[in-house]
């Protein structure tokens, strides 16, 4: 049941790791926001994700540049998801629960669709020319795809913690987590705020799921693989918490890679450890505030 | 409805399931007869949790597995019919107390959030574990029980024996219902501060009927072991607890009969659809969206709601305002 690595396969499931929680912090950060903001779990965000995946798989089969393509899927699944919550989860505001199914329903009907457009078979795109390749480090080689995703994880951590904490906007989004019946009052459009964060939310699912399908490749039912991972990571962070979201992405990375290679049967269960423990012992999560 | 009436409905329900065998014929369709009176068993469980507790789990059929699973791997390891299905209802009991204290730790959204992730730990053990479960390849159940002699083994018999547990869960659930205890769940569910301050454990009220809800689920997963004669991960997936969730929802919560119109109309459309397109899952995304967005009360009651809105304008004198006589919510 236990298999022990070595130094070499420990530093290349690091890098995995570093990849995987860049994803999942992209994936999460949406979800966490939406959360915080609207109080419902999107569940079909891992839906977007994969959605995003095979767009852009379609884009890069036509010739579109790999970060292009990843743009425009982000771009096309914002719409679809701003479609949704206009038009369906709109006139169910404040009913928490038929909103929540609601999304369930749709993860369901975009699983089918991917199904019957892409069919059943895995897709691997290649990753950008300039991206292929490893670098060396410490006498090591590590595939320079992998710290990439890192790199452009990073850099979006730090806009939408800029966006979160510096700009007006931001301000706004935190006064919605907090309290959106005193945010309306003073003034905010809370309800534009659900359509912006829910774009974006999708937005960046789908992003991430272009540019991690060099590594994960797409295949059906990574969707519903995708979302009970976001959902370790803002059960993990605690809801609305940019932070909680980052560290949690890591941690998941990190236990998912090494747990795979350590302790191939139960990889899944050591995933949910964490959340469990979190869950008995700080309820609100690591970095989540106690809002009523 | 007077008591008279009430009785003789009942009465002739009962007539109606008793014979069916004869009035079908058709194996096949004894067949799905059999299947929608499982599925009831399971719908009227979760009902206990979304509709009487206001608790909506997305893991149950993580439960459902647990009890599936136990009682096949007990079964295949040599243990007698009993004895499996004794410690496969044990199993299922203690899961669902570990399910509940830990989902406890929240209501409302979370607690869905935690059943959910609850549910998918089941599904990657019964995957990823293949020493134990034998993976995606399943588990197979060479027999199927034979109580006090009788074989199980055609269709009507097993019809006959899903109708006793079906009738035992529904009358279980009729007297839980009316008890005391019934009462008190459903004061958790509307008020639970005040039943706090009336001083009823909230806690330990939902614990209690998550661990019955619970013991019906896990009996639900042994008739659909006996059943299939076989069980593979896709039971414990996501898309299994939202088939049950669209049961309960359709059927419309809290009531008795709700559940079981519910895994009649899921389980009949699911065998109809799957014979025409294999596109299930579409039609059951469709379903829920329609269903949450039109009809949130359920199909049943939500078509008579239809029905009478519709009677009630054909009779109105014209000119006059016509109402929807709806839940519709008053901003």
């Amino acid at each position: 049941m236990f298999t022990p690595i070595n130094s070499a396969q420990a530093a290349i499931l690091a890098a995995n790791s570093l990849a995987l929680g860049g994803l999942l912090f992209l994936l999460s950060s949406g979800f966490s926001l939406i959360f915080g903001l609207m109080r419902i779990p999107n569940l079909m965000h891992g839906s977007f994700f994969m959605l995003g995946a095979y767009l852009g798989v379609s884009l890069l089969g036509w010739g579109t540049n790999f970060w292009l393509a990843a743009v425009l899927s982000g771009l096309a699944v914002a719409a679809i998801g701003g479609v949704i919550e206009r038009l369906l989860l709109r006139r169910l505001e404040g009913q928490v629960l038929p909103q929540v199914l609601l999304t369930l329903g749709f993860a369901f009907i975009i699983a089918d669709i991917c199904l019957m457009v892409w069919t059943g078979d895995p897709w691997q795109p290649a990753a950008p020319a300039e991206l292929r390749g490893a670098v060396q480090a410490f006498g090591m080689f590590f595939p320079l795809y992998r710290l990439a995703i890192l790199g452009v994880a990073v850099v979006i951590a730090i806009a939408l913690w800029i966006m979160v904490d510096w700009t007006r906007l931001g301000a706004m989004i935190r006064a919605g987590v907090d309290d959106p019946p005193i945010a309306r009052v003073v003034g905010i459009k809370v309800s534009q705020l659900f359509t912006l964060i829910f774009c974006l939310g999708a937005a960046l699912a789908a992003f991430a799921g272009v540019i991690g399908a060099p590594y994960l490749s797409v295949y059906p039912g990574l969707d519903f693989e995708m979302l009970p991972l976001a959902l370790i990571v803002v059960i993990l962070g605690g809801s609305g918490s940019l932070l909680g979201t980052l560290v949690g992405s890591f941690l998941i990375g990190f236990l998912y890679n090494f747990g795979q290679a350590m302790f191939r049967d139960l990889a899944y269960v050591i995933l949910f450890l964490p959340m469990l423990l979190v869950l008995v012992l700080r309820p609100q999560g690591l970095f989540g505030r106690n809002v009523a | 409805m007077s008591a008279g009436l009430r009785y003789a409905a009942i009465a002739i329900g009962l007539a109606l399931l008793a014979t069916l065998p004869m009035w079908v014929g058709n194996s096949y369709y004894i067949n799905i007869a059999s299947q929608i009176l499982l599925f009831a068993v399971f719908a009227l469980a979760l009902n206990v949790l979304v509709g009487y507790a206001g608790l909506v789990s997305l893991g149950h059929a993580g439960l459902f597995a647990i009890a599936g699973y136990s009682g096949a791997l007990l079964l295949q390891a040599g243990y007698s019919h009993l004895v499996a299905d004794s410690a496969a209802i044990g199993i299922a009991l203690v899961a669902a107390a570990v399910f509940a204290a830990l989902a406890l730790r929240s209501t409302g959204i979370g607690f869905l959030m935690i059943t959910l992730a609850l549910g998918q730990i089941v599904w990657g053990v019964a995957y990823r574990w293949a020493s134990l479960t034998n993976g995606d390849n399943g588990v197979n159940v060479s027999t199927r029980p034979a109580p006090f002699g009788l074989s199980l083994s055609n269709a009507p018999s097993f019809y006959f024996a899903t109708l006793i547990v079906f009738l035992l869960a529904i009358a279980s659930m009729a007297v839980f219902v009316r008890s005391p205890f019934g009462a008190s769940l459903r004061g958790t569910r509307d008020q639970a501060r005040r039943m706090n301050a009336l001083g009823y454990n909230v806690w330990l009220i939902r614990f209690l009927a998550i661990v019955f809800s619970g013991f019906w689920t896990g009996v639900s997963g042994l008739l659909f072991i006996y059943y299939n004669q076989f069980i593979s991960p896709q039971v414990s997936a996501l898309t299994s607890s939202a088939e049950v969730l669209l049961m309960v929802i359709s059927g419309g919560t809290a009531t008795l009969l709700g559940p079981v119109a519910g895994a009649a109309i899921v389980v009949i459309m699911k065998n109809v659809v799957s014979a025409y397109i294999e596109r299930w899952n579409l039609v059951l995304g469709v379903i829920f969206v329609v269903i949450i967005s039109f009809m949130p009360e359920g199909l049943v009651p939500g078509s008579v709601r239809l029905v009478r809105w519709v009677w009630g304008k054909l009779q109105a004198k014209p000119g006059a305002p016509a109402t929807l006589p709806s839940e519709e919510r008053v901003p």
